[in-house]
């Protein structure tokens, strides 16, 4: 009997296996949001911090606006797509496990 | 500014999404139809559905406007818009399609069991919605008489005319084409003048805005006893943990084939948005250069489309602001029919249908009660927005994710990841999630004058107050154990079971 009529009735063990899925998803959920926290505090710490970086410009254009108005959305989409990798490998290798054991 | 042409583009506007909404009806036979267009949609256009969805009134012309009132400061608005999308992917994405409800009010109740649950966020999915649809019916006043000099009553009208035509006509599936369709038209009407915007202003020699030097430095007072690290960081969490509690947000992810497909539909928004925000910026620093200073008593919400007269002579501008003002329009009528959708959906399931079907029964009755229901949903709110005082366009779409921070997110989230999560705890967190942010706003907007931490605290509660939700339901949950809905486990193999496990008696057929 594969695992995966455990987890359809469940029974106990089915309720383990269940419950690593969970676990690994929300590690993998909250790592990326701890990223997105800290990505995010980075700029006003350095503009705090360091003053000089208030006025640097990147290709004339000042380095809040740049970080602000662009470079925030491709890492938020690099991440995303990271993100949607990960979990799909988790849910693979879940698959895997209950229906072939 | 008087121009035929603006009036052109936004009859087109509306004139497309009706032909649209009606190829919808068409194709509309069954009930589950006017719901989630029996969960056929691609990933692809599922995510266009959504970016034309969520892109609003607020986003088209607000997000400019704050820019150009009070600078660099304000790009955090479209980070959190964007950023919500991320918080829902790794949070909910998945389980939520997983799930199989329709709207907020089912999800509670398969996962929760509870009539009273269900009933507190129907009542809250109503109050969201509404309160999201009034800066849309205003955005379409402020546009029609900038662009027309009708009366400020016309605008509003005319999108909730649109709106219940379109949602009463086909329901969900028209509104999908019409959706995705709306987020490439919104793209290229506000790309289009911003490219020839810039280069003029490239040829001119990059002529920089006369500015005060806060206007250049994120996390500036605003006044003496202003504090703008808190407001930021509250305004960021609302809008990050407002996107998953937004009734028309929500509903889209019904209409993806799987979890799989709900996180890809997801990565693909993210990429949409983060094309879309590049452009509200430009209008803001090319409107400092042009305007300085707007004219007196002018709302600075106007600026995208003042700018291109202002830059571009004669006809060239007349073709850029009827193209701004046709995009706007877009906005409007798209937001307004998904967040009307989906306030019609549970109007019609928690109101009308019990109520119609005493009377007669069968699925003709059904769609008439939704009928009923899509005119209840759009008439209220533009009533209210003709009652009330405009905030802002970005300002009273932030109320409404405010609230639904605080009340939504924590049930979906608890609702999603914690076994242990009892009927009565999370009652107790939507009550006083809904009390701590309505009620905070609610004093922020009666009683005038505060200042200090208070007034910081009151006008951007979600900082405190989801905080607040999610510990009283954990707390509240923690001792009530025994009212844990017996389902629980069965739910939560049936949340987080990729599809591809054959399950026989958890999964839900659809």
């Amino acid at each position: 009997m594969p695992v995966s009529s455990d987890l359809d009735e469940q029974t106990e063990l089915g309720d383990v296996y269940l419950d690593r899925l969970m676990r690994e998803q929300l590690r993998l959920s909250l790592s990326v949001l701890a990223l997105t926290v800290l990505a995010l505090a980075t700029l006003p710490v350095l503009l705090t911090l360091v003053p000089a970086t208030r006025t640097v410009s990147v290709l004339g254009v000042g380095l809040p606006w740049v970080v602000l108005g662009a470079g925030v959305y491709p890492v938020a989409w690099v991440l995303a797509r990271w993100y949607t990798r990960q979990a799909e490998r988790i849910e693979g290798d879940f698959t895997e496990v209950v229906e072939h054991s | 500014m008087s121009s035929s042409l603006s009036l052109v583009a936004v009859a087109l506007v509306c004139l497309t999404t009706l032909v649209v909404g009606g190829l919808g009806l068409r194709l509309s036979r069954r009930t589950s139809d006017f719901y989630v267009a029996g969960r056929t949609v691609s990933p692809r256009l599922n995510a266009s559905a959504i970016g034309g969805e969520y892109l609003s009134a607020a986003s088209f012309l607000g997000v400019a406007g704050l820019v150009y009132d009070r600078g660099v400061d304000m790009l955090w608005l479209p980070i959190g818009y964007t950023l919500g999308f991320l918080v829902l992917l790794v949070m909910v994405a998945a389980p939520m399609r997983r799930s199989g409800a329709y709207t907020l009010p089912d999800f509670a109740q398969v996962r929760l069991g509870s009539r009273a649950i269900r009933r507190v966020t129907a009542v809250l999915t109503v109050a969201i919605g509404w309160l999201y649809l009034i800066p849309q019916f205003q955005g379409a006043s402020l546009t029609l008489t900038l662009v027309s000099g009708a009366p400020p009553w016309v605008g509003g009208f005319v999108v909730m005319l649109v709106i219940t035509l379109a949602v009463g006509a086909g329901g969900m599936r028209s509104i999908t084409f019409v959706q995705a369709v709306q987020f490439w038209v919104k793209l290229t009407a506000l790309a289009v003048p911003a490219f020839v915007l810039l280069f003029l202003w490239l040829r001119a020699g990059q002529p920089q805005p006369v500015v005060p030097t806060e206007w250049h430095i994120p996390l500036t007072s605003l006044g003496p006893d202003d504090h703008p690290a808190y407001r930021t960081a509250s305004t960021v969490l609302a809008l990050c943990l407002g996107t998953m509690g937004l009734p028309h947000v929500l509903v889209r992810y019904y209409t993806n084939p799987d979890g799989v497909g709900a996180r890809r539909t997801t990565v693909t928004v993210l990429a949409l948005l983060g094309m879309f925000y590049l452009l509200p910026p430009v209008y803001a620093v090319i409107g400092r250069v042009a305007y300085p200073e707007l004219p007196e008593g002018t709302r600075s919400d106007s600026i995208v489309l003042r700018l291109p007269t202002a830059v571009v002579d004669g006809l060239g501008g007349e073709l850029l602001t009827a193209m701004l003002a046709g995009g706007a329009f877009a906005a409007f009528l798209s937001t307004a029919s998904g967040l009307a959708m989906s306030v019609t959906g549970v109007l019609d399931q928690e109101l009308l249908r019990p109520r119609l079907a005493r009377f007669t029964g069968g699925d003709g009755s059904a769609i008439r009660g939704f009928r009923y229901a899509a005119v209840l949903a759009a008439v209220m709110p533009y009533v209210i927005s003709r009652a009330s005082e405009p905030l802002g366009l970005a300002t009273t779409v932030g109320l409404a994710f405010a609230v639904a921070a605080a009340t939504f997110a924590p049930l979906i989230i608890l609702g999603v990841w914690w076994r242990r999560l009892s009927t009565t705890g999370a009652m107790a967190g939507l009550v006083v999630g809904g009390v701590a942010a309505v009620g905070s706003i609610g004093i922020t907007m009666a009683v005038g004058g505060l200042s200090g931490w208070p007034a910081a605290l009151l006008a951007n509660p979600a900082m405190w107050a989801a905080p607040l939700a999610l510990l009283t339901a954990v707390t509240v949950s923690l001792a009530t154990p025994s009212r844990i809905p017996a389902s629980t486990r069965r739910t939560m193999v049936r949340l987080h079971t990729p599809e591809r496990v054959a399950l026989a008696r958890s999964r839900i057929r659809d």
